[in-house]
């Protein structure tokens, strides 16, 4: 685990929370097969919440953010997000995919595009945005993440930094209310670590909504105003960062934390 | 005096072919080369004074004898006072026919069946595992047999189509015969032709099958500037407009007017005593060459295809997913691309695959280079040497021409990458 550059001083006033409800989850379960991975779960994120979600191996992050933008399917309850609920119907489905902007541990770029193509080929195809605009946009927030110059080398000339820092760029380009990200900066090495995650601190200033499933326990204090704990498929705690690293309740919890921040 | 940028000049030492690595690999490339002139040098004058000896100097004079044998599935004329060279003309057509047919057949057959086997459906991929592990674990030329014991033992003879209340009935709507003796099927035939062009003494070309070809090749390329086009429009405007009618119909348009100026009209087959005539006839032993050897590297086809999908990673699909892409295109866009890279090297193996296994075809009589010129015409004349060398040299020219086409597109689909 890196500590987080306390350089930049983080404006977390400009960071509001609205009263507006962005994802709602009710009693929501998943199996995998016999395996019940997800139990119970209820969560509410307003609009502009930034919530990081931690716990241990296994536990059922990744399969819980998944879910809200249908990677997975869940068995039952309900997903509802931006009002729309996740049935299996492809047109709400569609809808909010185009809403939901994911990065994944690794990257997951298009190896056979170039970085500029990455970010133009879904507000193409799935925005019907012209070319020369959807170009300008992508433009833009490769700027936004500091890597204008290498909108035309392929994904295998970039560092794991780069990628990462460009997932993310060709995420916004598709102009999401809400982004996920799963463990983005799990598969970096330390100096590329603090890279993206200064990407993130910036959009979380901008006000995006983040969920954000990492064991950057630095990034949590510093930008979240929620983290979840979850352990066996269940969210066991959830609350303030300071609350949660200082004063855990669960024994669950105080076990993990005390692992993962090595006292 | 030298600038500083020049790297000390070193008198050259002989020892340094040896120990420098600047001249290391080239003297060893040398040295290689000189044993294998040395040997084959050897080989080849050896073998020619043997056959002096034997009275038998090399010579390709047999070629322009009269071959003296009949062949009976053939695509250019020939009757048996042709010359070996023409026999093993109308050979060599068969072999690029079979080759043909199959090579198309086969990758058809094989992308269907690779991506049925990854199919969600268990019954579906379990058959498919079926076929494939069936056909690719048992010699082909089993299956070439086989196909063709199917097609003479399990069809109706031609004399079962005879009278009132024939036993036998022509299929689709009375134009196709299947029959123990082979395929007829209706010919296309023009009334108004434009005539032949001969080319050579070897053969005649259709100016009417030219000119569909002109029309054709004029109706794809008009077909790719409209596809541009919509692109274009796409780019300008993020609206693709509606253009398949379109493309379709200046290419299928021309063709239909120009069919119908040759007065296109189609010959079919009838019977006439106890045989049919008229139409073409395609038969057993080339229907079962084809059959087989389509199936048989489709197997191989399927698995290239399936390992070429499943080795681009899963991750690829989800991503595409989460930017809110559509399947279909996400696997036209994402997964093909890719996938092609790595399926394309071992496609083009197949090919060749089954190009050299259709030398099998002596086996059911189909009569190909290998069963006219190093099988009929090297028992007639006695010269092994220069037929097998001819052959070899064929099926080499042949295999070079389908890697030299097939790398092409390879070159054109490759990933870019550092
Ligand atoms: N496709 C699948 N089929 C069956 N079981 C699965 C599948 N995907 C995940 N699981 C199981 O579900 C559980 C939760 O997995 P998940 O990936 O959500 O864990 P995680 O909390 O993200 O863990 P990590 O921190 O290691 O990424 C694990 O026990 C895993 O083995
Ligand atoms: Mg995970």
């Amino acid at each position: 685990m890196s500590e987080l550059a306390m350089d930049t001083p983080i404006d977390r006033s400009a960071m509001k929370v609205s009263d507006e409800v962005a994802i709602e989850i009710r009693n929501m379960n998943k199996w995998y097969g016999q395996f019940h991975v997800l139990r119970d779960i209820n969560l509410t994120v307003n609009r502009g919440e930034r919530i990081v979600i931690a716990g241990p191996s296994g536990s059922g992050k990744s399969t819980l953010i998944r879910c809200i933008n249908r990677l997975e399917e869940h068995q039952a309850g309900q997903i509802i997000v931006d009002g729309t609920e996740l049935t299996s119907d492809l047109k709400n489905i569609d809808k909010i995919r185009s809403e939901v902007g994911m990065c994944f541990q690794h990257f997951n770029l298009f190896p056979h595009l170039t970085i500029l193509e990455n970010c133009t080929l879904a507000p193409i195809w799935v925005r019907k945005v012209p070319r020369k605009e959807a170009e300008e946009t992508a433009m833009h927030f490769l700027e936004k993440v500091k890597i204008p110059d290498q909108a035309l080398k392929y994904p295998g000339q970039l560092s794991g930094g780069q990628q990462q820092r460009v997932a993310i760029a060709r995420s916004l380009c598709m102009k999401p209310r809400i982004m996920l990200f799963d463990e983005p900066t799990s598969a970096l090495d330390p100096e590329m670590i603090k890279e993206v995650l200064d990407t993130m601190i910036e959009l979380a200033q901008e006000g995006m909504t983040m969920l954000c499933v990492t064991h950057e326990m630095g990034f949590a204090r510093q930008v979240a105003n929620r983290v979840i704990f979850m352990d066996q498929g269940q969210i066991v705690e959830q609350n303030e960062p300071e609350e949660f690293f200082n004063n855990p309740r669960s024994e669950r919890t105080k076990l993990f934390l005390s692992q993962i921040l090595g006292h | 005096m030298t600038t500083l940028t020049d790297p000390p000049s070193e008198s050259f030492r002989l020892s340094m072919l040896i120990y420098d690595t600047r001249y290391r690999a080239i003297t060893f490339q040398i040295i290689a080369l000189i044993c294998f002139l040395l040997f084959f040098g050897w080989l080849i004058s050896n073998t020619a004074q043997n056959l002096a000896d034997l009275g038998k100097e090399p010579s390709f004079g047999f070629l322009m004898e009269p071959a003296g044998y009949d062949i009976n599935q053939r695509l250019i004329d020939y009757n048996n006072q042709d010359s070996h060279l023409r026999a093993a003309f109308v050979g060599l057509l068969n072999t690029l026919l079979v080759a043909f047919l199959g090579c198309v057949t086969a990758t058809v057959v094989g992308v269907i069946v690779g991506v049925l086997r990854l199919s969600n459906n268990w019954l579906i991929s379990r058959l498919m595992a079926v076929y494939v592990e069936m056909f690719r674990n048992v010699p082909v030329l089993m299956w070439i047999v086989l196909c063709m014991a199917i097609l003479i033992e399990s069809l109706p003879a031609p004399r079962a189509f005879r009278g009132d209340d024939a036993e036998a009935s022509m299929k689709l709507f009375d134009t196709v015969a299947i029959t123990n003796r082979g395929v007829y099927i209706p010919e296309p035939l023009f009334s108004r032709s434009l005539g032949d062009i001969p080319v050579g003494n070897l053969f005649n070309i259709s100016i009417d099958l030219i000119a569909i070809l002109i029309v054709l090749a004029i109706g794809f390329y008009v077909s790719h500037r409209i596809k541009l086009k919509a692109d274009a429009t796409q780019e300008a405007t993020g609206v693709r407009p509606r253009t398949w009618y379109m493309r379709l119909g200046v290419i299928f348009v021309p063709l239909a007017a120009l069919l119908v100026i040759l007065g296109f009209h189609l010959g079919y087959p009838e019977l006439s005593g106890f045989n049919f005539s008229g139409g073409t006839h395609l038969r057993n032993s080339l229907i079962a060459l084809w059959l087989a050897l389509s199936l048989y590297t489709a197997a191989f086809i399927a698995e290239n295809v399936r390992a070429g999908i499943l080795a681009i990673s899963k991750g690829q699909t989800e991503a595409a997913s989460a930017l809110g892409l559509r399947p279909s295109i996400t696997m036209r866009l994402v997964i093909l691309p890719q996938a092609l890279r790595v399926i394309i090297p071992p496609l083009i193996s197949q090919y060749l695959n089954l190009t050299k296994n259709s030398s099998l075809a002596i086996a059911v009589g189909y009569m190909d280079i290998t069963g006219t010129l190093m099988g009929i015409t090297l028992n007639q004349t006695g010269r092994e040497l220069e037929t097998v060398l001819l052959g070899m040299l064929i099926y080499l020219a042949i295999s070079l021409a389908i890697s030299a086409v097939m790398n092409f597109y390879n070159s054109r689909v490759k990933l870019v990458e550092r």
